[in-house]
């Protein structure tokens, strides 16, 4: 019999139950559905150590570095402590250090921490005000030895949070920041595998974070970046990314603008419907797709049509919150 | 099913190849159904993700491997899709994707035969008769 500690709770799982089973029996509110591993209903997070790999069978590679198992495919192998996915979090306080404009509506924050923050570039962290007012942001950068995270922020009008970061943080204020979150992000394995990433608007923050990463292990497949959005002035980091792709020769940045008025330098059309264009089949390439939750959508199932195999398909939709 | 089912060795679900050759035909057999215009409107779910691990939990039961599926299962998963219209000739073209899912990963004919055999044992479930 193994402990299975949630929380400051404790309970048994008996050797011919499964952890669903068990947390079932103990009355722990958790969801499921299907109980045989096809729902991903009943998906929780092992934080300490590996769980059984019967109980990580069909989830996404990036899901299984984090130690997600499925709780009804999972047999016990030793006492585990588990996480719910809407578990209270645990949330640190960083200070702001940088907060300055990447473009006419788009502030870029730089939060430090005490201590070292462990995340994957990609990831997204929920950042919470004083008063308990929380947001999702995507972490841009990859991890730094000063403990640092950036992130992009967009102003939504009529937005709390970001009119409260564009308007009324400054350096040395403190925001809570909860532990890092998702599964878009680089594994560094088949280096020679092609990489597509598609962002609109901020979507370039997480993208930026893979791309590094990716860049500094040292992937040698082609990368191409379409980052897009309707005017030119809404894009950012145009020149940091066109000297990325002198200095990669595999590397391939395309900055789309889908307005009509188009600089020279830039492509036009939406950076989803350029990327499909542009590129041939996708059989055993990896994508990242970023941002717009109609975008997203819209290219996982394009990208998959075009070869990509539905396991090496990874998003981050980005959902605004209502005003 | 026959009785050969009973020696594990031989069941359908082992000859064809087990979880790999579900997963080796789940991509091609959800491309094929997505991009046939019969019927790609029923497949039509926002969440990718989760309508390809449908098509895997579908495919293991076709191909004979471990499922708890029951008919009443059938009935309500399906019951939206007959409002749209879903009928034998969209049966036939989702059996049909996965017959040629099968042929283009070189299973032989007979083992497609059962294949469609346990498919057509769902029909009137999933056609809410």
């Amino acid at each position: 019999m193994f402990k299975l500690t949630i929380e400051d709770k404790t309970h048994s799982c008996q050797p011919d139950e499964t952890v669903l089973d068990a947390l079932l029996r103990e009355e722990v509110n958790i969801s499921y559905a299907c109980k045989k591993g096809t729902c991903h209903s009943c998906m929780v997070r092992s934080p300490d150590i590996q769980p059984p790999a019967a109980a990580q069978v069909g989830l996404k590679d990036t899901l299984k570095k984090r130690n997600h198992f499925l709780a009804c495919l999972c047999h016990p192998e030793q006492d585990m402590t588990i996480k719910l996915p809407d578990q209270s979090e645990f949330y640190t306080e960083g200070t702001v250090v940088v907060n300055e404009m990447l473009n006419r509506n788009t502030l870029l924050l730089v939060l430090t921490f005490k201590d070292a923050f462990e995340f994957n570039a990609g990831q997204f962290v929920n950042l919470q005000r004083a008063d308990g007012l929380t947001r999702s942001y995507s972490i841009a950068n990859i991890p730094q030895e000063s403990n640092t995270l950036e992130f992009h922020i967009r102003r939504l009008p009529g937005g709390k949070f970001s009119e409260w970061l564009h308007d009324e943080i400054k350096p040395g204020d403190t925001i809570a920041v909860s532990e890092p979150r998702g599964h878009c992000f680089y594994l560094p394995d088949r280096t020679e595998q092609g990489i597509l990433l598609v962002g609109t608007g901020t979507g370039l923050a997480p993208l930026a974070g893979i791309l590094t990463d990716a860049l500094r292990h040292g992937h040698s497949g082609p990368i191409y970046l379409f980052h897009g959005s309707r005017e030119v002035e809404d894009l950012y980091r145009i020149d940091e990314m066109r000297q990325l792709s002198e200095q990669h020769s595999n590397f391939h940045y395309i900055p789309c603008v889908s307005s009509k008025h188009v600089p020279e330098g830039f492509t036009h059309g939406r950076a989803n419907d350029v990327a499909l264009v542009t590129m041939g089949d996708l059989k055993g390439w990896r994508v990242f797709l970023c941002g717009h939750p109609e975008m997203v959508n819209q290219m996982k199932k394009m990208t998959f049509l075009k070869g990509a195999s539905s396991a090496d398909i990874y998003a981050d939709a980005f959902l605004v919150t209502p005003v | 099913m026959t009785d050969t089912q009973a020696t594990p060795s031989n069941t359908l679900y082992e000859r064809i190849g087990g979880e790999p050759a579900v997963n080796a035909a789940v991509d091609i057999f959800y491309r094929k159904v997505l991009t046939d215009h019969r019927i790609n409107r029923f497949f039509e779910d926002v969440d990718m993700e989760k309508q390809a691990a449908k098509q895997k939990a579908f495919l293991t039961m076709a191909f004979g491997g471990p499922h708890n599926y029951t008919g009443e299962d059938m009935r309500k998963g399906h019951a939206h899709l007959l409002k749209m219209g879903l009928d034998d000739s969209h049966f036939d073209a989702v059996v049909e994707n996965l017959g040629a899912t099968l042929t283009e990963l070189n299973v032989p004919q007979e083992l497609i035969s059962e294949v469609v055999a346990i498919c057509e044992t769902t029909r009137n479930d999933v056609l809410g008769r």
